[in-house]
């Protein structure tokens, strides 16, 4: 038995298998070798790996999902066969006398290259077998385990750390937890695990990492952040009543379904549900969630290998509303750069991402994808009760210049007569300078929403991706709750209304705090829901 | 050697699946078989850069075949662009 500290993201426990993440594009080092003819050698003997791993799943696919699905594993076969790949490897480890794996990142890379720049999308998207085959062939040369999939047993997963586009790519259905070497509470795969409900730990330290192994048994306690490896039966059994305890609590608070969020002394609030795509409508209704007070669009855009068009957006906004019926859904435009990033984009490195060229200031510098996405959503407007939202709004005239687009967009809509209808218009007060200017900006918009994440970064100069300073990243600080406060009166006296969509909605030490400066709606990941709800009706303001 | 065109009907196209599979084809054989769009050829049997060809739906494509069994060969290769592509 063994037993690591990290940090506990999301209060739940897990008890299953571990699963060693295995990184797709694995970070490859380029190293000097002297012996070419040996290296290549080894690269023979770890295609041979790779060719009855591939051989096995193939067998595996054909029983389960049969043949048409079963010959891409065949396809990959061949791949990691071809004259042209292999050709090119060799050369390369020949001529530049460099290591194997170095020689198969690079040629994957520049083969995934060609078939990314062509112009069909069916074959941009082989660019992904290219590099799925590349990296098993590096992982063979590791001589690493397994095969880059998850079992079908629920597991554990444990990763250094998890990019916001693997964490989107994973099947969220196998996995119990997540435990990562670094990261912070607000890294992306923490704010995903509550998102789904399932505990995760963070900062274990790179030390835990060599200690894990696929396949043996482990707790996972979010209250605490313990990852407790290879329990002796006395904890496990501890650990298991701990779990049923929980799940009776949860049980509990199910029975608040369908009642009014109302405190004590009457005053009504909203409590609405964060989501990232369309597959977490599930534990919206199921948390009884009054509506969506952030859909994260970013996802559509972080899930592909080019930008999403008009129809497939649409499709997706339309299901969101559709599934939502007449309840509000708050759609956040685009909000990539920064720690979200997609490789289409293009987007220069920046030595400071989080103050750079991201969200709307993308958005407003590149208006061609902008304005699709904005027509996506004001045609799929008919369907339901939409909102839109703009994130990182820190100018007055950026302000203007949405609002001019909105008006372009609807327009070109009744030109072409399509139908759209009335949308509600908002934005994100995540700069200082938003929530220092709500009196200018309040009377231009219908609601806003406080992103206390972004917020609480850039007014306390702190990198929430940074675990170090943790300690200095002061959520409750006053000077965040004064510009809170400023904005909630600026909003209502200019006939806004104002939500608050960040983590810190759903701390509920701060419930009571948000309701006295008048917020009207807590938009909160789908399982605090309930909390939160469960603590407005024990509030009574008039004390 | 041995040259005739044909006229892809399916619609992705040379695709991964017939791809892979028409690089298997053309290994049964000892002939080169060669395809050419556009002026630009690839044999048959090195599937990426078969794929990469980038063969749609209604592009003819030139198919020649040079070696000792080219005639099995070309009737080979012939059937099965007929059945799958």
């Amino acid at each position: 038995m063994m037993k690591f500290t990290g940090k506990g993201v999301y209060g739940a426990i897990a008890i299953g298998k571990i699963a060693v993440f295995e990184r797709q594009g694995m970070r490859v080092k380029r190293v000097p070798i002297s012996d070419p003819a040996a290296e290549i050698e080894r690269l023979e003997a770890a295609k041979a790996v790779a060719l009855t791993q591939l051989g096995e799943i193939y067998e595996k696919a054909l029983k389960e999902v049969g043949e048409a699905n079963a010959q891409i594993f065949e396809i990959h076969s061949m791949m990691v066969e071809d004259e042209d790949y292999n050709d090119a490897i060799a050369e390369m480890i020949r001529s530049q006398s460099i290591n194997a794996e170095y020689a198969v990142a690079m040629t994957g890379e520049n083969f995934a290259e060609m078939f990314a720049s062509m112009d069909d999308s069916y074959m941009q998207a082989r660019a992904a077998d290219v590099k799925d085959i590349s990296n098993r062939i590096i992982a063979c040369l590791a001589n690493e385990q397994g095969t880059g999939e998850l079992s079908d047993e629920k597991v554990i997963l444990c990763a250094d750390d998890l990019a916001p586009s693997e964490t989107v790519s994973l099947d969220k259905d196998k996995i119990l937890a997540f435990v990562t070497a670094n990261g912070s509470a607000n890294s992306h795969t923490a704010i995903l695990a509550r998102n789904m409900n399932i505990p995760a730990i963070i900062g274990l330290g790179e030390a835990f990492l060599g200690e894990v192994q696929n396949g043996v048994t482990a707790i996972a306690d979010g209250f605490t952040g313990e990852l407790i490896v290879d329990p002796d039966a006395e904890t496990l059994t501890a650990y298991q009543k701990k779990q049923q305890e929980e799940i009776e609590k949860k049980l509990l608070l199910q029975k608040l379904n369908g009642k009014e969020n109302i405190t004590l002394d009457g005053t009504r609030i909203n409590v609405f549900a964060n989501i990232g795509s369309v597959d977490n409508i599930g534990a919206v209704l199921l948390n009884d969630a009054g509506g969506i007070g952030l859909f994260r669009s970013e996802f559509l855009y972080l899930e592909k290998t080019d930008y999403p068009t008009e129809e497939e957006q649409f499709r997706v906004y339309k299901k969101v509303l559709e599934s939502m019926a007449s309840k509000k859904v708050i759609i956040r435009t685009l909000d990539i750069g920064a720690d979200k990033q997609a490789d289409y984009f293009h987007l220069e490195k920046e030595e400071n991402p989080a103050l750079g060229l991201r969200a709307i200031r993308l958005c407003l510098k590149r208006p061609e994808i902008f304005r699709t996405q904005l027509r996506a959503l004001y045609r799929a407007s008919v369907y339901g009760n939409l909102g839109i939202m703009f994130p990182m709004v820190a100018n007055e005239w950026e302000l203007q210049e949405i609002l001019a687009l909105c008006e372009q967009v609807k327009e070109e809509l009744t030109a072409e007569n399509l139908p759209y209808a009335d949308v509600e218009l908002g934005i994100m007060i995540e700069t200082p300078a938003a929530a220092i200017i709500s009196d200018k900006l309040a009377p231009m918009v219908d609601f806003f929403s406080v992103g206390t994440n972004d917020l609480t970064q850039y007014t306390l100069a702190c990198d929430r991706q940074n675990p170090q300073i943790e300690h200095f990243c002061d959520t409750h600080h006053e000077a965040l709750l004064r510009l809170i406060e400023w904005s909630a009166k600026n909003a209502h006296a200019n006939g806004a209304w104002i939500g608050i969509c960040g983590e810190l909605a759903a701390d509920t030490t701060l419930t009571e705090a948000f309701l006295r400066m008048g917020i009207d709606e807590l938009s909160v990941s789908p399982s605090f829901v309930l909390k939160v709800r469960d603590t407005i009706r024990k509030i009574d303001l008039r004390k | 050697m041995k040259t005739f065109e044909y006229t892809i009907k399916d619609e992705l196209g040379i695709h991964a699946r017939p791809a892979g599979l028409l690089a298997k084809t053309a290994k049964n054989y000892q002939s080169e078989i060669t395809i050419t769009k556009n002026g630009k050829s690839v044999v048959c049997t090195k599937l990426m850069a078969l794929m990469g060809l980038g063969v749609k739906c209604g592009d003819t494509v030139t198919v020649t075949v040079n070696g000792a069994d080219e005639d099995a060969a070309e009737a080979g290769i012939k059937a099965f662009l007929e059945a799958n592509l």
